[in-house]
Order: C-alpha cells, then structure tokens, then sequence
C-alpha cells in the first residue's frame, strides 16, 4: 500500500478543493468533502477499500494544545468538537487500514455530520450507535434513530459532561470515586 | 395444620398413613415449578445447563419451561437488567398467573453486578418486583440454581393454604400487578418502587 503522504496528496488531486490533513496515523478530511473523499478511497483502483471496518466517535472538549510556530511553541485553544474515526480496509488488494477522521463543527446539541452509508451499508448501525451515544447527527442516513437506549432518552450518554442518573445504592466496601458518590448520600453529621 | 408428628410415626407403625390436605397440596406444587423460558445474558447459559442432563433440573420438577408467561410459574432472571429491558421483565412477571415466584440469579439480577456505576444497568430487578430467592455468583454454578429451587420448594412447603398468615396468591385482594416503569429522558421512572424496594439506609463511616 502506499505511505499515507502519498494517498493525502492523491485524494488533493483527485477530489477538487478537499484540504486532507495528516495526524498521527490518519487522515483529517474535512465534513463538506468526506463522502466524496470515501467515494475516491473506495473507486480507486489502486487503494480498493471496499471494507468500512468500524466507526466510531471520539468527545473532545475544549482543550490547550502546543503547536509549533517556526522554533518556538505555542499554546493553542482549542474549541471541542466530536470526532468520528473511520477505519478502511481493503478485501480485494489485502491491505489497510486507512483512518479516515472527521470533526463537527463545535459539540452543542446535535451537531451535523455527513453519513457514509449511501457507500457503506454497514456503517448503518455504526452511525446510528454514535447518534445514540455522542449525540452526531450523520445527514443522510437512511433511518436514523436511537438504537441502544431507548426512544424517549434525551442524554448522549458517552459525552464526556455527561451526568449520569443519581441512582446510587448501598455498597458494601466502597472506594475512590465510588466512595466519593456515597458521601453525596450520606446523613447529616450528627452534631 | 401440621399434625402431630408423634402421632404421625405411632400410626405409621400401624400400617396408617396420615397426611393433611395442606402437605399433600403443597407436596404436589412444589415438585411441579414450570419456570419461565427467558434468559437475558451469559447466567441463561448456566440455567441451560441446569436444565441439561449433567446437572437435571428434571430431578426437581422443574424441567418444564414454558415459553408462554400464562402457563409459567416461577421466572428466573437470568443475566443483567438493562434499563431497556426492566419494563418488559415486569410486564412479563405481570401476565403471570399467580401463585409465581421469581428467582433472581446472578450478580447482575440481584445488585446490577460489574455495571452497577453504570447509566444503562438496573441495580437489582427487585426494585421493581418481589423476589423470593436470590443467588450471588458471576454467573453461578448450576449447583447454585439448584441450591436456589430447593430453597424455593422448602419455601412453598411451609405455606398455609388456610388460616391468617396466607401467601400472596391466597389472599383475594393482593396485589397481582407491580406498576411497569416508564422510559424517562434520563431515567427509568419511578427508578424503584417503594412497595417493593426500600433503599438500604448509608452509615457515614467519618462519624465516631
């Protein structure tokens, strides 16, 4: 397979106006050019992923990072978005993965997301799993609803400011944070 | 109405056997438990085992699973309560005809088990309806389902059919049907019910 640098400035040739960015081991695409890059992964002859193995979504909060400016770093803010990670196979030529990532713009409420599934039927579930879970709304998709938690549910229970229901019961050795939502619980001090 | 057991051997060494309607009755229900064909995670294997020739749940009368709630006696909560899922576990419990017992089986039925700091598990089906046996273990031995049938059918042994102290299903004006919780927008609604389930009070462990 080819190195990732040389599939980043394929997929700049061959789909107009796409700015592909390189992270770790992946592949940064922005939302208005995801399914057209998807569509370039999966065609192209030499790459041939036909095989959308896993999807899955990743909360960032707002957060500092160092970025290099010449010599020196800089501390960045940067605001949270949420992340979907998509991994590509090959079944035909034998090879992958590619990591595919992609970011919403910010994360109040449902933000908007391209879905893949015209392309990959399996990544159905998938995306529906991360609607339920992160709250991303895959524009597109076929039927999109929750499918783990139940209808009426209004939380994204993966989002990391995420609170769960205050149904904590009796523990016979609690401890760490566990112990630290008993105290919550706790009787007045008897003075 | 026991009958005096002395009495009972005496006559028995005659030739006479005694017994009260009451024992006979019981005898005949305890030894014929259909439970409920119904397994929600990996404690319904172990219940499949039980129910296997290895282990013969067939030996206590209790081999017959019914797949239809109206024909079941008792149901076994085999595996984890998932919020989703509670209202249709008392749903279940609810079109069962009375007498019916439940066995709670498993760390996940009983407390809510390794996903009891979660948001999604129900800590324990008996916040929502009455359990009679309840079995520890992730998940238990077949031994220990057993162990819990047994513990039942001794249970329905000492039931008095008539006179003041009477079991649920004898007494006309008992309850027969636990309220079916709703789906909330954050939880399960009521998230227990007090009839049932009363939370164990905490001890501050600061306090002298």
């Amino acid at each position: 397979m080819e190195t990732l640098e040389q599939i980043r400035a394929r997929i700049e040739a061959a789909v107009s106006g796409a700015q592909v960015a390189l992270d770790g081991k992946s592949l940064v695409v922005g939302r208005q050019h995801l399914l057209d890059v998807v569509r370039f992964l999966k065609n192209d002859p030499a790459l041939a992923m036909d095989y959308c193995a896993n999807l899955c979504a990743v909360d960032w909060l707002p957060r500092k990072v160092k970025v290099k400016q010449g010599d020196a770093e800089v501390e960045q803010e940067r605001p949270g978005y949420l992340e979907v990670v998509y991994d590509f196979y090959s079944m035909a030529k034998k090879h992958g993965p590619v990591q595919l990532k992609c970011r919403t713009d910010g994360r109040e409420g449902t933000p908007e997301m391209p879905s893949i599934t015209p392309l990959f039927h399996g990544a159905e579930l998938q995306e529906r799993e991360a609607y339920d879970l992160y709250g991303i709304w895959f524009t597109g998709h076929p039927d999109l609803r929750r499918i783990l938690m139940w209808d009426e549910f209004k939380d994204y229970p993966m989002r990391k400011d995420y609170h769960p229901p205050d149904d904590f019961k009796y523990e016979p050795t609690p401890h760490y944070d566990v112990l630290a939502r008993e105290k919550q619980h706790w009787p007045a001090k008897p003075s | 109405m026991a009958m005096d057991q002395g009495l009972k051997s005496e006559l028995q060494k005659a030739g006479v056997f005694t017994i009260t309607v009451e024992e006979l009755y019981n005898w005949g229900r305890k030894n014929s438990i259909w439970p409920l064909q119904f397994g929600l995670a990996c404690c319904a294997i172990e219940m499949i085992a039980t129910a296997c020739s290895r282990y013969d749940l067939a030996r206590f009368g209790a081999e017959v699973f019914r797949p239809s709630p109206r024909q079941a006696d008792l149901m076994i909560v085999a595996g984890t309560v998932t919020k989703k899922m509670a209202p249709q576990v008392v749903r279940l419990f609810n079109q069962m005809p009375e007498p019916k017992y439940v066995i709670a089986m498993g760390a996940c039925a009983i407390s809510g088990g390794p996903f009891k700091q979660g948001y999604n598990v129900l800590k324990g089906i008996d916040r929502y309806i009455p359990v009679d046996v309840h079995i520890p273990g992730c998940p238990p031995r077949p031994e220990a389902l057993l162990h819990a049938l047994i513990t039942l059918q001794k249970q329905i042994e000492q039931d008095h059919v008539l006179g003041k102290v009477k079991p649920r299903a004898y007494t006309p004006d008992a309850t027969t049907e636990w309220p079916v919780p709703a789906y909330g927008e954050h939880d399960l609604e009521p998230p227990f019910n007090p009839e049932v389930w009363k939370p164990q009070p905490l001890v501050r462990t600061d306090a002298k």
